[in-house]
């Protein structure tokens, strides 16, 4: 198929937003300096973000950007402020080669997992456009189709805090 | 080949809201050093042709005629790439800001969540530049800016979504459509909630925080921190940090203005509305935020986290249960509109 006509132009930026995702997600997992990695993950929900943008959801794209790149990023960061902004040369190579050794194993796993699910599923078109993204049908499809899991989610958030209180609660060491 | 004219509007869109950006990030500093000035009893720049309006011209080549120094200890790839992550965001927020009815180059449903969620970008490429500096200074500085920005953006989104509550919608040139003269700007809206000024004031507050202006630029302390984030930047990765920082002011008075000053809309309904109506009003906005800094001292940290924690998160909470009791009752009393 040639690159010029719609479809082809539409692969090759699904393709280049893949591979931004990948490429965050890689540098993520592999560098050992942790401002990068954290680089890496925005990269990788940045990319997720466009992936969901093509697919023609541009509220859970803004989602993706505010929440995870705009919220967990910026966290994340927050927490390994306390680090030392050097490169980290701690661990030596042999006791990372094991456990890294063995995640890459189960990545692999998880991934031929995935992907054999993915070729054995019968991927349905929606009937329709579900719905426009705005305020309304978001509204409603939160208080009514999706109310479940709406309301699982805010329990998460519950304990999330309950356990950042226990956490808090025992004060800062004094050393 | 012809092209489509839909990519030929979006290009021109593209390079027309860069130069605006860009045009803005340079005269906001002469203006800045005008205002300074005069507040100062000084007059400000004047050499660099009428008025020094050559000035900003002088200072560009400057920037960019300097060497871009990569200091020997830093992460070069995150140093270099920080100020990009500053000024891109900004940049992406101007494609829904409607500068008239018709002057909008990307209409969206959700144009106010497309602004939120680039804002939140801006404070990731203001922690990598301070994190991959590796300087105290920058350091210190970075977690001061989180710190902040996440303190903020709290009864920032809180009064957002008040807001959301009675527009009805993301759309922003919808909002800009429902405040047709001053009688119906949200500001003045108490119909909507009595406390619609006092949420004008938080979103506004809010936004000289986010955009970590004077008097909360404890990120860039000059007296404590050398220059904050930005230490070791020179040359134009200081430039661009500085194009990102007006930009920056220019998004958030541009969202006050939509959001409560009816946007392009004409004040009185004999005029007719316009782009100049938009820029009017959001200079006006720049003025005034200039104005604040060159009056107030800057406050400490601690008087930065508690006015936000303790004073207007809480009242921005009031305000969405008034607006949300005010929305059930209003038709219950005047019957259903």
């Amino acid at each position: 198929m040639s690159i010029m006509t719609p479809e082809g132009l539409a692969g090759l930026i699904f393709l280049f937003l893949a591979a931004v995702t990948l490429a965050g997600a890689l540098i993520a997992a592999s560098t050992v300096r942790l401002p990068r990695a954290v680089a890496g993950l925005a990269l990788s929900f940045t990319g997720l973000a466009g992936i969901f943008y093509f697919l023609n959801s541009p509220f859970v794209a803004l989602m993706e950007m505010l929440i995870y790149v705009g919220a967990v990023c910026v966290a994340i960061v927050f927490a390994i402020m306390m680090a030392d902004p050097g490169v980290e040369k701690g661990a030596s190579s042999r006791a990372t080669a094991i456990p890294a050794g063995f995640s890459a194993a189960l990545g692999a796993l998880f991934a031929a997992g995935l992907i054999v699910l993915a070729r054995n599923t019968m991927w349905p078109p929606p009937a329709a456009r579900l719905n426009d993204g705005s305020v309304i049908q978001v509204g409603h499809g939160l208080i009514t189709t999706y109310s479940m899991v709406f309301e699982l989610i805010s329990i998460v958030l519950l304990m999330a805090i309950i356990g950042a209180l226990v956490l808090a609660r025992k004060g800062r060491d004094p050393e | 080949m012809n092209a489509h004219p839909e990519i030929l509007r979006l290009l021109a869109f593209l390079a027309g809201l860069i130069i605006f950006a860009a045009l803005n990030a340079a005269y906001l500093v002469w203006l800045e050093r005008k205002v300074c000035g005069h507040i100062q009893r000084r007059i400000g720049p004047k050499e660099v042709g009428p008025f020094g309006l050559l000035q900003p011209l002088a200072d560009g080549i400057k920037l960019m005629t300097k060497q871009v120094l990569v200091p020997p200890q830093v992460d070069p790839v995150l140093f270099r790439l920080a100020p990009a992550l500053v000024l891109i965001p900004a940049i992406m927020s101007f494609v829904v800001i409607p500068f008239s009815a018709n002057l909008v180059a990307r209409e969206i449903n959700i144009g106010l969540l497309l602004v939120f969620a680039f804002a939140s970008v801006n404070v990731l490429g203001l922690l990598l530049g301070g994190w991959g500096s590796a300087n105290k200074y920058a350091v210190i500085s970075a977690a001061r800016c989180v710190s902040q920005n996440v303190a903020y953006e709290i009864p920032m989104l809180i009064t957002v979504i008040t807001m959301v509550m009675i527009t009805g919608t993301m759309n922003l040139n919808e909002i800009v459509l429902q405040q047709p003269d001053i009688s119906q700007w949200y500001v003045f809206r108490f119909t909507a909630s009595p406390l619609m000024p006092v949420a004008f004031l938080v979103f506004f507050i809010c936004s000289l925080a986010e955009t970590n202006r004077a008097p909360f630029d404890l990120g860039e302390a000059e007296s404590e921190l050398i220059a904050g984030f930005h230490t070791e930047y020179s040359g134009m990765g200081f430039g661009l940090f500085f194009m990102g920082e007006y930009a920056n002011i220019v998004i958030g008075a541009s969202l006050a203005t939509v959001l409560f000053l009816g946007g392009w809309q004409s004040p009185v309904s004999f005029i007719p509305g316009g782009w100049w109506w938009f820029l009017a009003k959001v200079y006006f906005l720049i003025f005034t935020i200039m104005w604040i800094r060159w009056t107030y001292p800057r406050t400490t940290l601690w008087g930065l986290l508690n006015l936000s924690w303790k004073v207007l998160i809480p009242i921005s909470l009031l305000n969405l249960l008034v607006t949300g009791g005010m929305l059930k009752l209003m038709p219950l009393i005047f019957g259903a509109g």
